[in-house]
């Protein structure tokens, strides 16, 4: 390299730097996790169970009173409750409602959570005012204030919903905050304030690409204590209404028979289990791919 | 400077042809590839080469500290006292640390624990090296202070990290790694992190300490002052290889290679160049007495108020460099923040074409936006990197209406203007180098259109070849577009070779100013004799080089 004018690009070239591994793909360095990939595996499985499972089972509500407190059989694959209704059918039920709780309140916890924590990382004035309201939500346990929210205004799925969402949101606040915080005082956000951008477009283009990345993770564990916490209300009779086979309440109805009928509690259990493990193992695998690698390289 | 030749024997430090791989995927087979050299007892070698040239490997492979999976010795030897010590087991590792060599490195801060009294730190040394009782380790640690000329050992004891300066801490560091008295001291640029008066000190300490040990050191830099001041020896790196190694005077005067005489001939003077006068043009921007104080009264009182900068006056007229000179917490970074209006401004008048921007509030600020913009100091962190250079560049000028097109050609011309192809529109940040990095921010700056550019250390954070380029550049567009810039930068040398007028700042006050050939030639000020005093290597690199300025 000479010491002289360099308007030439090749002569440049020597300090290129070679490709990262940005071209890979992120997908392709997401599903190489081997956490991501059998979690995911899992969830897709219990997915299709959701989807599909009922074109297959018999009607989750069909009582048939000969056969009440059948243990697991060939006809009845998990075993018959206390009204003689087939377990599996309600458990394959049942993953319709948790999944559907779990999706729904990631999806409007971080929705809500995004914003509310981009305008307090963001307008200094309404910061202490929004942070404090949340410190506030987080000294509620969540179950207990979801058990209150519900007894207000009576349960329904949506209800349900909306008070397992409620206690999730300070989190989220707060991770966006922070995230906000370190983000606004980069040189590159600076330059777009020198740049003339206005508040909302600096927040949309250069602020929320980073929250994306552990936004993601959050979410996905969001979604696992969500199918925890309906389960849980489920079980205490405070949950979706005992006519939708939940997994929660098929516990909660199969709680008196534990000693002569485990499994009506058994089934809907490991079927939780297992979708809280996929979940959770699935966003861990997703926090070690998208934190530390590519949240440093992009 | 120099002394007498190393003592007879066996040298204390010996590299052999060693060759150090590079985790697979990375741009080069070898980190380090066949590196030869030794220091002698009672010597000073200096390690000088840009970034990615593998110094530090070499250092690092040394001490054992390098992660062995990562970068693996795989062939040659290092021999410390005549012993190879590349293959011993951990254990023996750790012993030979400390006791036979001991490590400072660049930025003492993260170096110390943070948690624990700067005294118990020195004394924790010898607890695992040594059998000594709690008296006679603390006469060692105060020995050990007092050596290094830490002001009140008895006091400092018992402080932490944050409680001293940065120039302490480093003297801390270098306390530690000489309290067993070690036979080599490898130092990864010590000063680099530190100001340049502080710089000047840290140096003299090693010269003297060195000498009053007779130890051998290892002292890698990136900067050729630092070698001019320090050096018995040098060794020149590059892309993992040496490219020249001999006595100093030797390297510095009459380089051989050259690479080394690149890296030398960039290297800036610190005598101005000749530069025709622009007393005459209109000022394009004027600051009256600016005010900026950060922090307030706390709730319950007790707020930590620090007035950043006090009174300063500038003016910058169209087509002039005026240089903002000054160490770290001096205000220049606050005054040009102030300017871009990053940061409200307590007090003041900032005017351009003779309004007041800092009165306006946001909405009414915009418009006048345009007109300053600023390149800041850190390459990899100015551009976003989920953005193109495209996307990037075109962002201001749409924000003032250009249409995509139209923003888009603009971008690709000034691409050109900086050096850059215009095919580099569609690349994303991290496929660009520090300097090129660089001359895409200037590129951004340039696309508003502005009458005002701010240079926030924007070469500080580069190797001095590409500083070279990068300031030739600056003053290019300067000249072309008829630019007022604003200059800032705590490297006096780089001020010499670019700014017509220099304005020396000093705790938030502007302590000197006027053109740069007088403020170099007879600083009026006490301060600015300070500074110049303590720029490295201004015996080696002063005068004699570029006298015309014909470079720029």
């Amino acid at each position: 390299m000479a010491t002289g004018r360099q308007t030439d690009p090749a002569a440049l070239s020597a300090e290129a730097k070679p490709p990262t591994k940005r071209e890979v793909g992120i997908v392709s360095l997401v599903l190489a996790n081997r956490g991501v990939f059998w979690g995911g595996v899992l969830l897709l499985a219990m997915v299709a169970i959701a989807l599909l499972g009922p074109l297959f089972t018999s009607d989750p509500m069909a009582l048939n009173p000969i056969k009440r407190l059948k243990p697991p059989s060939e006809e009845f694959l998990f075993g018959t409750d206390f009204l003689g209704r087939d377990i599996f059918a309600r458990v394959v039920y049942g993953a319709r409602i948790s999944l559907a709780v779990g999706l729904a309140v990631a999806l409007i916890a971080i929705s809500v959570g995004l914003v509310m924590g981009m305008i307090a990382g963001y307008i200094r004035a309404l910061d202490a005012v929004i942070m404090r309201v949340m410190d506030g939500l987080m000294a509620i346990p969540g179950i207990l204030l979801a058990i209150a929210l519900i007894s207000l205004s009576g349960a329904t799925l949506t209800t349900v919903v909306i008070a397992i969402v409620i206690p999730e949101i300070p989190r989220v606040v707060r991770l966006v905050r922070s995230v906000v915080l370190t983000v606004r005082e980069e040189p590159y956000v600076e330059a777009a304030i020198a740049a003339g951008t206005r508040l909302p477009q600096i927040l949309v283009r250069h602020i929320l690409p980073n929250t994306i990345a552990p936004l993601i993770v959050q979410a996905t564990y969001i979604s696992g204590s969500a199918m925890l916490t309906e389960s849980i209300l489920g079980f205490l009779g405070a949950g979706i209404p005992p006519e939708i086979p939940s997994w929660g309440n098929i516990m909660s109805e199969g709680r008196t028979y534990f000693q002569i009928s485990p499994w009506i509690i058994f089934f809907p259990g490991i079927a939780l289990a297992f979708t809280v493990l996929a979940v959770n193992i699935v966003g861990d695998g997703l926090r070690d791919t998208l934190d530390p690698r590519i949240a440093r390289k992009m | 400077m120099r002394h007498d030749s190393p003592t007879a024997g066996v040298p204390v430090l010996e590299i052999r042809g060693l060759t150090v791989t590079l985790p697979p995927g990375a741009d080069r087979r070898y980190a380090i590839e066949e590196v030869s050299l030794t220091v002698g007892a009672g010597e000073i070698v200096c390690i000088v080469g840009e970034s990615g040239s593998g110094k530090s490997v070499t250092a690092f492979t040394v001490m054992g500290l390098a992660p062995r999976k990562e970068l693996k010795p795989v062939a040659g030897e290092v021999l410390l006292h005549g012993r190879d010590i590349l293959g011993l087991p951990e254990r023996e590792l750790r012993r030979l640390r400390g006791e036979k060599m001991a490590m400072i490195f660049q930025e003492p801060m993260t170096a110390l624990s943070p948690v624990m009294k700067v005294g118990d730190q020195i004394a924790e040394v010898l607890e695992i090296h040594t059998e000594l009782g709690p008296r006679e380790r603390r006469e060692r640690v105060l020995a050990a202070m007092r050596d290094v000329n830490l002001p009140e050992p008895e006091r400092l004891f018992h402080s932490y990290p944050h409680q001293l300066s940065g120039g302490q801490r480093q003297r801390v560091m270098i306390a530690m790694a000489l309290v067993l008295d070690p036979a080599l001291l490898i130092a990864d640029e010590p000063t680099t992190a530190l100001d340049v008066t502080t710089q000047a000190q840290i140096l003299e300490l090693v010269k003297s300490i060195q000498r009053r040990h007779g130890m051998g050191v290892m002292f890698i830099t990136h900067d050729f002052g630092v070698v001019a001041e320090i050096a018995d020896r040098v060794v020149v790196m590059r892309e993992g290889r040496v490219v020249e190694q001999g006595p100093a005077e030797q390297v510095l005067g009459r380089p051989r290679h050259p690479y080394t005489r690149m890296l030398i001939d960039s290297v800036p003077s610190l005598t101005p160049p000749e530069r025709p006068s622009r007393e005459d043009a209109e000022p394009a921007l004027e600051v009256r007495r600016l005010n900026k104080v950060y922090g307030h009264s706390g709730w319950f009182g007790g707020g930590r108020v620090v007035h950043a900068a006090k009174d300063v006056d500038l003016t910058v007229r169209r087509g002039e460099t005026l240089g903002v000179v000054g160490e770290s917490g001096s205000g220049k970074s606050t005054v040009a923040r102030c300017i871009v209006r990053l940061v409200d401004i307590t007090s003041g008048e900032v005017l351009i074409d003779g309004i007041d921007l800092a009165k306006l509030r946001e909405g009414a600020l915009r418009p006048y936006r345009r007109l300053v913009q600023i390149v800041f100091q850190d390459p990899y962190r100015s551009l976003n990197p989920r953005r193109t250079v495209g996307q990037s560049i075109i962002e201001g000028p749409m924000n003032f209406g250009l249409s995509r097109r139209e923003a888009l050609e603009r971008a690709a011309r000034l691409l050109e203007v900086v050096g850059l192809s215009a095919d580099a529109l569609d690349r994303f940040p991290h496929q660009f180098s520090g300097g090129q990095r660089q001359r895409i921010c200037i590129a951004r700056a340039l696309a508003m259109e502005p009458q005002i550019l701010i240079a926030d250390e924007a070469v500080s954070a580069l190797d001095v070849s590409v500083q070279a380029q990068v300031l030739d550049l600056l003053d290019e567009v300067r000249r072309r577009f008829d630019l007022a810039m604003l200059f800032i930068t705590h490297d006096l040398r780089v001020a010499a070779q670019i700014c017509d007028r220099i304005m020396v700042m000093w705790h938030g006050q502007v302590v000197e100013q006027g053109p740069t050939a007088r403020v170099f030639r007879e600083p009026a000020h006490e301060y600015t004799r300070r500074l110049l005093a303590a720029a490295p290597g201004r015996h080696a690199f002063g005068a004699e080089r570029r006298e015309a300025g014909d470079h720029v």
